[in-house]
């Protein structure tokens, strides 16, 4: 130390109470230790785009649960083609459809359709895909080679197309579960990669050779360590996917292929009423706006959940 | 570089075995006998279904049928549909119009989308930013046929800007309506990747240095900024334009767009399994090639690319 000091040369020494010492020495320790999880919770928790989201998330899960709170009209006993296509009248303040059925009541009962569908093929989805991504990034090789090309081969057939060949086989039995299997059987690979992607970063870190070092066996490290330290990605793709299974569900509805015309669904709603877009078109615009909210208020809390868990995307916000 | 190009067509080979196998075989579990069908409501006697039967190979087992159709393939041979028409010829007169489709929309995603991104990136956190996000969320969420409805309805039968429905033979300019709306399913993307590229670029030191030696916003924006921010948003672009071209199913539909989409959904309707698979086959083929490009486009863009594995 002396050695770099010259003799005449006096130097100022702060009180050790100015330094940032202070500040480190000031931080508790006893405190709540801070986390991914505790963070993205607390930076979600200010942002209004979280709080509405969830408000109509909660409505649409209300109203697919408990339909009768909404409205008494039945969706399909009660048509009369006198009053096909009409305009609102007392006890049906949105008019009707084609068909003479009140179009309020129709999509009050269709939501759980939708919702049932995006919830099946969320779980699918997010099943096949951290099976296939956690295996083939973490164990990397032959089974990494054989888990990613067989992704491939599912991601490089546009999912829509898939699923209409899918459901044109399956249309003796087309229902929700089917439904459900032949968009979720190709959608599975985008976060397949993600977490495959997230796990090749996570698995070189310090925790894991030590947990190695510790004689932990390679199943339980992945399952223990590296898995819950990836997870954050797939969270946020699956709640995007949920929302991209309602766009699919009413878009193979819409072509046809969907689900039959007895199970009540916005997309099928919106495909009878197709026909009558010049003379009618609140008959198609009005469960078109019952889908269109839903999805957005997934997408949105996919965004917020985004941001909150990637501490790169809230920096660059 | 030649090694990597290699590198990636040895790649492309299993997923396309793969793919075709995939799409044939979930055709060929398709119920109903095709053959029967095609008659409609008469029955033929049962010389001529077998003899249908024998020229499009349906006898035949599976794995017979699926490896007599890669062969053809692979001799630009795709089958011939059930009107008797070989399906390279439906190609050739379909797939130029999805081809001029797919540009439009992409010229409209190029432009719209890199110059409000642009806007959006350089204005972080201002007015014009924050509706740019809220209206390209309200994008995503809109099905496309939900778009295609109301722009139909919007500018087609209220303004009357535009004719509903395309046809056959219909000049270029009718095709700007159904390319705006396939546009609006990528647009959001490309501007959120243009704005956090300028966000991320002009930042950078030699924006500052650009800054410091005194040169005006206006040169500093396209020339320093702008082109550094590129390179991933080209890539995407690139990478849509073959989403573009074979996610037009429902566009076309819509729109009565004489393409490949609208094609490919009528064999469906109609049971046609082998001119399904060869659209789907084709299309995967179109989607392939287009990725290997953009991988190849990106590695010249991009030399760092190349070296990681």
């Amino acid at each position: 130390m002396s050695s770099n000091t010259r003799s005449t040369q006096q130097h100022y020494v702060a009180p050790v109470e100015e330094t940032p010492l202070v500040a480190i020495d000031a931080v508790k320790a006893e405190g709540k230790p801070s986390n991914l999880w505790r963070d993205a919770w607390a930076d979600v928790r200010r942002r209004p785009m979280f709080w509405i989201s969830a408000a109509i998330i909660l409505l649409v899960v209300v109203v697919a649960l408990f339909p009768g709170l909404f409205t008494q009209v039945p969706p399909n006993n009660d048509c009369q083609l006198s009053n096909s296509n009409a305009g609102p009248a007392p006890g049906h303040p949105l008019g009707f459809t084609k068909q003479g059925c009140d179009i309020y009541s129709r999509i009050i009962h269709g939501t759980s359709t939708s919702l049932s569908v995006g919830l099946i093929v969320t779980v699918l989805v997010a099943v096949l895909g951290i099976l296939f991504g956690a295996f083939a990034g973490f164990y990397g090789g032959w089974v990494d080679s054989v888990l990613s090309r067989l992704g491939d081969i599912f991601f490089s057939i546009p999912y829509i197309l898939a699923a209409v060949v899918v459901m044109s086989v399956l249309s003796k039995y087309a229902s929700i579960w089917t439904i459900a299997l032949a968009i979720g059987i190709f959608a599975w690979p985008a976060t397949a990669r993600v977490l495959r992607a997230e796990i090749l970063r996570v698995k070189n870190s310090d925790f894991v050779m030590a947990a190695t070092a510790l004689g932990v066996s390679r199943f339980r490290i992945l399952l223990r360590h590296v898995l819950p330290n990836s997870i954050a990605p797939v969270i946020v793709i699956t709640t995007i996917s949920l929302a991209s299974a309602i766009v699919a569900e009413a878009t193979l509805s819409f072509l046809g292929v969907g689900l039959p015309s007895s199970i009540m669904s916005w997309g099928n709603d919106i495909s009878q009423a197709q026909r009558d877009l010049r003379t009618a078109p609140q008959t198609l615009i009005l469960p078109s706006i019952a889908l269109s909210v839903t999805v957005l208020s997934f997408i949105m809390l996919g965004e917020v959940v985004r941001d909150a868990l990637d501490p790169k995307a809230r920096a660059r916000r | 570089m030649a090694g990597y190009i290699l590198r990636r067509l040895l790649q492309a080979i299993p997923v396309l075995l793969g793919t075709t196998f995939l799409i044939y075989f979930m055709v060929f579990a398709m119920p109903g006998d095709p053959v029967v069908a095609l008659f409609g409501d008469k029955t033929p006697p049962p010389q001529v279904l077998e003899a249908v039967r024998e020229r499009y190979n349906l006898d035949k087992p599976f794995i017979v049928q699926y490896l007599l159709f890669l062969g053809g393939i692979f001799r630009g041979d795709f089958g011939v549909s059930f009107s008797g028409e070989p399906v390279s010829d439906i190609l050739a007169r379909t797939f130029p119009v999805t081809l001029q489709l797919a540009a439009i929309a992409t010229v409209f995603l190029a432009v719209g989308g890199i110059l409000i991104g642009l806007i959006s990136g350089l204005r972080k956190g201002g007015i014009f930013d924050a509706s740019a996000l809220v209206v390209s969320l309200i994008l995503i969420s809109l099905p496309i046929f939900v778009v295609a409805f109301t722009a139909q309805y919007i500018f087609g039968v209220q303004l009357g800007w535009f004719r509903t429905t395309v046809g056959s033979g219909a000049p270029i300019q009718d095709l700007i309506l159904p390319a705006m709306v396939l546009a609006t399913g990528s647009f959001a993307q490309i501007v959120r990747l243009t704005r956090a590229s300028v966000i991320e670029t002009d930042g950078q030191d030699f924006v500052r240095t650009a800054a410091s030696k005194g040169l005006s916003r206006r040169r500093i924006v396209p020339v320093h900024i702008l082109r550094n921010s590129l390179i991933p948003v080209v890539t995407y672009i690139a990478v849509d334009f073959g989403v573009l071209m074979v996610g037009a199913t429902v566009t076309e539909g819509i729109f009565n767009v004489p393409g490949v989409g609208r094609t490919l959904y009528q064999a469906i309707i109609r049971g046609e399994g082998p001119t399904v698979v060869s659209f789907v086959t084709v299309m995967v083929l179109i989607y392939l090639i287009v990725n290997l490009l953009v991988d190849l486009l990106y590695a010249v863009l991009d030399p760092r690319i190349r070296y990681v594995k």
